[in-house]
């Protein structure tokens, strides 16, 4: 108890007086996240959307498989995006190991399958709705499915946040593939598991509870804007 | 001869049938389905539609015939209600001016011109039924589906449904649509065809239909059915 009091005090003050190195680390977890939740959208949700809406040989073997990966260990996917940048590696030439953008590859690999399986089961329930409408209107599976994307884009949401929130909590990729250089690529998480290892459990509680915090604040900011987005929309 | 013959026609799901050769001609300008609950009215009207694939028999459609649906239930897009007219006059082809201007003069013809901009998720079920009758309207269908466009709605919208539908027809779109309100069928239909069990049991022209029902089973129905 008196670990945690101390801890919500100095989280308390780090965030008080605007702590460069604190805020330069929420920055980059948040940049790194973000950026691989945007790109798993990206990607993760049209082909969602095809696997709901598209008939083609081979569709149920890569639905279980998505819905599978969605278990994804962190640190497998961490090994390997290393050994797919690193010197030896086929794509080492590029020089991303220990980078940021290494983080972002291997947290958007990381939460694809989260993004696209959810989405699959969203645009399901959609068609579901749809699907007689949209074939008598004329629409191939193709317009279907960018339709039902857009239509559904509130409840979609749902899957960026779950894909945000594994990605900003995760620490067994970002540790590997970033190496947890300081004020290079040290993340909210990785500096908890430094500074618990360390010792200095104040702080990494203290950090844990401004992690918990962010978090709970884009949840609850998208939970309010979806509120009011369906209000308006319908 | 009829615009849409029926040979043969039939629907099984597992093991089940739901429609059972049906053979038939339509050929009326205004034709009601109607039938007791579970006959296989809508599905019959989604076989036509081309919306289900027959285990059995087929279609007959003249080649260039276009076709639109009204279901039961409006479903509507996340946006305007003129939004969703043009959704449908876009997958048809049309440029985005003509588009525009096509979904405004339908709205016009349903007398819902006032809530064009409105979100059409957000509107009652009776303007919903309108603005999808719209949405098909628009398209000019040479052929109009309906699949019981009144059943969820109060009486004054269902006038204006059947209002709408009237003038459908009057402009040379012919209707088939399903029904379980024989007041309704009565006032819209020149043919109706009665189904039970999956099976047509009777096709005659309304007047008749009503007057002096050709099978017993139809007239059990007419009897049970009129208050």
């Amino acid at each position: 108890m008196y670990e945690i009091s101390t801890s919500l005090g100095l989280a308390g003050s780090l965030v008080a007086v605007g702590d460069a190195k604190l805020m330069a680390i929420v920055l980059l977890s948040l940049q790194v996240s973000f950026t691989a939740t945007l790109l798993a959208c990206l990607f993760g949700m049209p082909i969602g959307a095809l696997l709901a809406v598209g008939r083609f040989p081979g569709r149920r073997p890569l639905i279980v498989l998505f819905n599978g990966l969605m278990g994804l260990p962190p640190v497998v996917v961490g090994l390997l995006v290393y050994l797919l940048l690193s010197r030896a590696g086929p794509l080492g030439s590029f020089g991303l190991l220990f980078t940021p953008q290494a983080m972002v590859i291997a947290q958007t690999i990381l939460i694809l399958p989260i993004v696209t399986a959810l989405t699959r089961q969203v645009i399901e329930d959609a068609w579901l709705e749809h699907r007689e409408q949209l074939r008598s209107l004329g629409a191939s599976r193709t317009r279907s499915a960018q339709t039902l994307l857009w239509d559904s884009r509130f409840s979609l949401s749902t899957a960026g946040l779950a894909g945000f929130g594994r990605a900003v909590a995760e620490v067994g990729a970002v540790m590997i593939v970033g190496g947890n250089i300081d004020s290079l690529t040290r993340v909210m998480t990785t500096t908890i598991a430094l500074e618990t290892s360390k010792g200095d459990l104040p702080l990494a509680l203290a950090l844990g509870l401004i992690l918990i915090a962010v978090v709970l604040l884009v949840n609850t900011a998208a939970f309010v804007l979806r509120q009011w987005a369906e209000r308006h929309w319908g | 001869m009829g615009w849409l013959q029926l040979h043969q026609l039939g629907l099984s799901e597992k093991n089940v049938a739901i429609i059972v050769e049906v053979t038939l001609k339509v050929g009326a300008g205004r034709t009601a389905i109607i039938g007791p609950n579970g006959a296989g009215k809508s599905t019959l009207l989604r076989l036509m539609h081309g919306l289900l694939r027959p285990s059995s028999g087929h279609l007959d459609w003249p080649q260039t015939l276009t076709q639109g649906m009204v279901f039961q239930r409006p479903v509507m897009l996340r946006t305007t209600a003129l939004a969703n007219i043009e959704y449908a006059l876009k997958l048809r082809g049309f440029a985005a001016a003509e588009c525009h201007q096509r979904a405004l003069d339908a709205l016009a013809r349903v007398g819902l011109t006032g809530i064009a901009a409105r979100q059409a998720r957000c509107l009652s079920g009776g303007e919903q039924q309108r603005v999808a009758l719209a949405r098909a309207w628009a398209l000019e269908p040479q052929v109009l589906f309906l699949d019981e466009p009144t059943a969820s709605l109060d009486p004054g919208s269902s006038r204006e449904v059947e209002r709408i539908i009237h003038e459908i027809a009057a402009g040379g779109t012919r209707i088939v649509m399903t029904t379980h309100n024989l007041g309704q069928a009565r006032r819209i239909a020149e043919e109706v065809i009665y189904l039970e069990g999956g099976r047509v049991v009777e096709q005659t022209p309304a007047d008749a239909f009503f007057c002096q029902p050709r099978t017993t089973a139809a007239r059990n129905f007419i009897q049970e059915e009129t208050p």
